[in-house]
């Protein structure tokens, strides 16, 4: 019994537990008069987007519009050239490392590739937050909760002790989203988590996605090029195209705006397929 | 004021209250833990909000202790239900032996590794020498345009450094030989030992540790990353050779270099040597290449111009060896281009060592 105690141990740790400041209401990542330029080329300019407190927005764009260099932005990896980010209402751009660490609690990041560090175990890489923030937590707790978090994220359970260079792309992403779903965060950001799945892995992917966001209460900030992705799970998508966000909103209220991209993009035979899909798997559950 | 996970015990049933969230659980898992028995009944109706990690606390405890919850809302018995369904024996590391048998397997490997790269490097020669016939039998598949690409980039870029380093050791040989020859009044001695230890051995050999740091490891780098990104396989499918396209240049650059940039260094020592010991031994400069021209033989020169190719070979060869032996992650390309390093240097040493001993049995020295 002792024992067990000891194993536990305990999550406090010693700073205080504030709740992280939300003015904005129901504003969760809120973006204004957003630049960013790489020497003489400017990927954003006057970029506005707002994302709302538990939806899943979707962002879409052609290459290069600069989809990736947006999630930077927002989660402070890249330093604007101008403009104004603010996550939870905490401003993300000229804040301190004390006040980043509040926000970075709260919110868990998928990577394109899984960006698992290459000398952990699968379930290490998950501990990584979890010791991070708290420090004082038991091995034992440690070891059952990246334990769930990895079934939970649709992996299988002998994979926990692989290193990284061990698994597939599927399952590095799966890995990843275990590590970005360690803390239990508020707000999930998601790059192309679909891309390189197999149909029914990416499938699957949606449905843990939108289960997370059923049953969390999670906000998601998704990069996606899978119109099945954006059909099935998206509650507004967000279109990125010279250099700003050129509309936002439901797929439907998409398919009213008079433009040659959005037109093209949602109505050619690929969105057609996918919102087909979308229809049949509706009339599905009616049923 | 700020919200906690509180817990209350009333004989049987142990009410919970507040957020269950992992920020806010604070030590009441190790609370529970005390108050929770067999039986228990676990009231959740007190919950504000609950996520995952709070799911779990109370999962464990039904499974471990049998307690049952009562309480639960629709969202928290969903959460409860999920993480029931994730509990699933999951191993964190894999298992290592322990002690004296880890110990014996870690020196097992160790050899057969040391082996094992001996024996691959003698075969990354051989096939590196039948690319060389092919190209002696048509010429027109040398990249010639690579191959002074890479003379620049071993040989040019080098002077700088080596330069500088070599000016250095000439400094610091005739400094230190002058300090230890002037007891026996011999300072005029240190003219001997300059030109001869930088020409035969320090001129070549340091060269060499130079041109190993800084070219051997960068063909590691280079062709490990070419291998990660499968750079080397699309070579291979569209039926170029990875030997004559990536390591042909690279090890003809470095043979070709290796004479020139040891010749360069051997006569920068002798400059530093030479300015030492016109400062502080008062000996002129033409005194100084006087005496150097009666004490030196040619041989000397032929000994360092031998060594050099020879070396200039084993860091191409080691470096372009394994770099070509990366797979999987790209830790490897670190670990791999230490090895290149490493094991250039040894093997220069090494080789130099039977060297000696070949040219004195020759009569040149």
């Amino acid at each position: 019994m002792a024992d067990d105690l000891d194993e536990l141990g305990d999550l406090e740790h010693g700073e205080a537990l504030e709740e992280v400041p939300d003015p904005d209401g129901d504003v969760v990542i809120r973006v204004r008069g957003l630049k960013n330029q790489f020497g003489e080329q400017v990927v954003h300019e006057g970029l506005n987007l707002d994302v709302r407190r538990g939806e899943i927005l979707g962002v879409v764009g052609g290459s290069g519009t600069g989809k990736s260099v947006l999630m930077r932005s927002i989660i402070g990896l890249q330093q604007p050239t101008a403009g104004e980010v603010s996550v939870f209402g905490a401003p993300m751009v000229g804040r301190s490392e004390e006040e980043a660490r509040g926000v970075r609690r709260s919110w868990g990041i998928l990577f394109q590739g899984g960006a698992l560090f290459s000398t952990l175990t699968v379930a290490e890489n998950v501990q990584v937050p979890l010791r991070e923030f708290y420090p004082r937590m038991g091995q034992k707790l440690l070891d059952e909760i990246s334990g769930y978090k990895l079934v939970m994220s649709g992996l299988d359970p002998s994979a926990g002790e692989k290193y990284p260079n061990e698994l597939s792309g599927g399952m590095k992403k799966r890995a990843g989203l275990a590590r970005a779903l360690a803390l239990d965060p508020d707000l999930l950001f998601l790059d192309e988590p679909t891309a390189g799945l197999d149909p029914i892995g990416a499938a699957a992917f949606d449905e843990l996605t939108r289960g997370l966001k059923e049953r969390l209460g999670l906000t998601v900030f998704l990069i996606t090029h899978d119109l099945d992705t954006l059909y099935a799970i998206c509650d507004r998508v967000a279109v990125l195209a010279d250099k700003k966000v050129i509309a936002v909103g439901t797929i439907d209220e998409l398919l009213r705006v008079d433009n040659a991209w959005i037109q093209e993009y949602f109505t050619g035979p690929r969105g057609r397929a996918a919102e087909h899909s979308a229809e049949q798997a509706h009339q599905e559950q009616a049923a | 004021m700020q919200q906690v996970a509180r817990l209350e015990r009333a004989g049987e049933v142990v009410r919970l209250s507040g957020p269950l969230t992992l920020a806010q659980l604070g030590n009441l898992p190790r609370r529970l833990d005390a108050a929770v028995k067999a039986g228990t009944h676990i009231d959740l109706s007190g919950v504000e909000r609950m996520d995952t990690v709070g799911a779990w606390i109370v999962h464990r405890l039904v499974r471990d202790r049998g307690a049952a919850v009562v309480g639960a809302d629709e969202r928290s018995a969903s959460l409860l239900a999920q993480v029931a369904q994730a509990d699933k024996p999951v191993r964190v590391r894999p298992e290592r032996p322990g002690g004296l048998i880890r110990l014996l397997g870690e020196v097992g490997d160790a050899t057969a590794t040391a082996g094992r790269t001996m024996l691959g490097l003698v075969g990354f020669f051989g096939a590196l020498m039948l690319s060389v016939g092919r190209v002696i039998r048509h010429p027109r598949r040398l990249r010639l345009n690579a191959v002074v690409q890479r003379f620049e980039v071993v040989g040019v870029r080098a002077l700088g450094i080596i330069g500088l380093m070599s000016f250095l050791i000439g400094i610091v040989i005739a400094q230190q030989g002058a300090v230890q020859l002037r007891q026996f009044g011999a300072e005029v001695f240190t003219i001997n030992l300059v030109g001869r230890i930088t020409l035969r051995e320090l001129g070549v050999l340091m060269t060499a540790i130079m041109v190993a740091g800084r070219s051997g490891s960068a063909f590691a780098a280079q062709i490990g990353s070419m291998k990660l990104a499968e750079e080397v396989d699309a070579m291979r499918t569209i039926g170029v050779s990875p030997m004559e396209a990536l390591v042909l240049p690279r090890f003809l650059a470095t043979v070709l270099m290796m004479p020139l940039l040891a010749a360069y260094a051997s006569v920068v020592a002798i400059i530093g040597g030479g300015l030492l010991s016109w400062i502080a031994l008062d000996i002129p400069p033409v005194t100084f290449v006087q005496r150097l021209r009666e004490v030196v033989p040619i041989t000397d020169l032929w000994v360092g111009l031998v060594k050099a190719p020879v070396f200039g070979a084993i860091i191409a060869l080691a470096g372009c060896f394994q770099g070509m032996q990366v797979e999987a992650n790209a830790e490897e390309v670190g670990l791999r281009t230490t090895a290149a390093v490493v094991q250039a240097i040894f093997l220069v040493i090494v080789i130099d060592a039977f060297f000696a001993v070949f040219f004195t049995e020759i009569g040149w020295n």
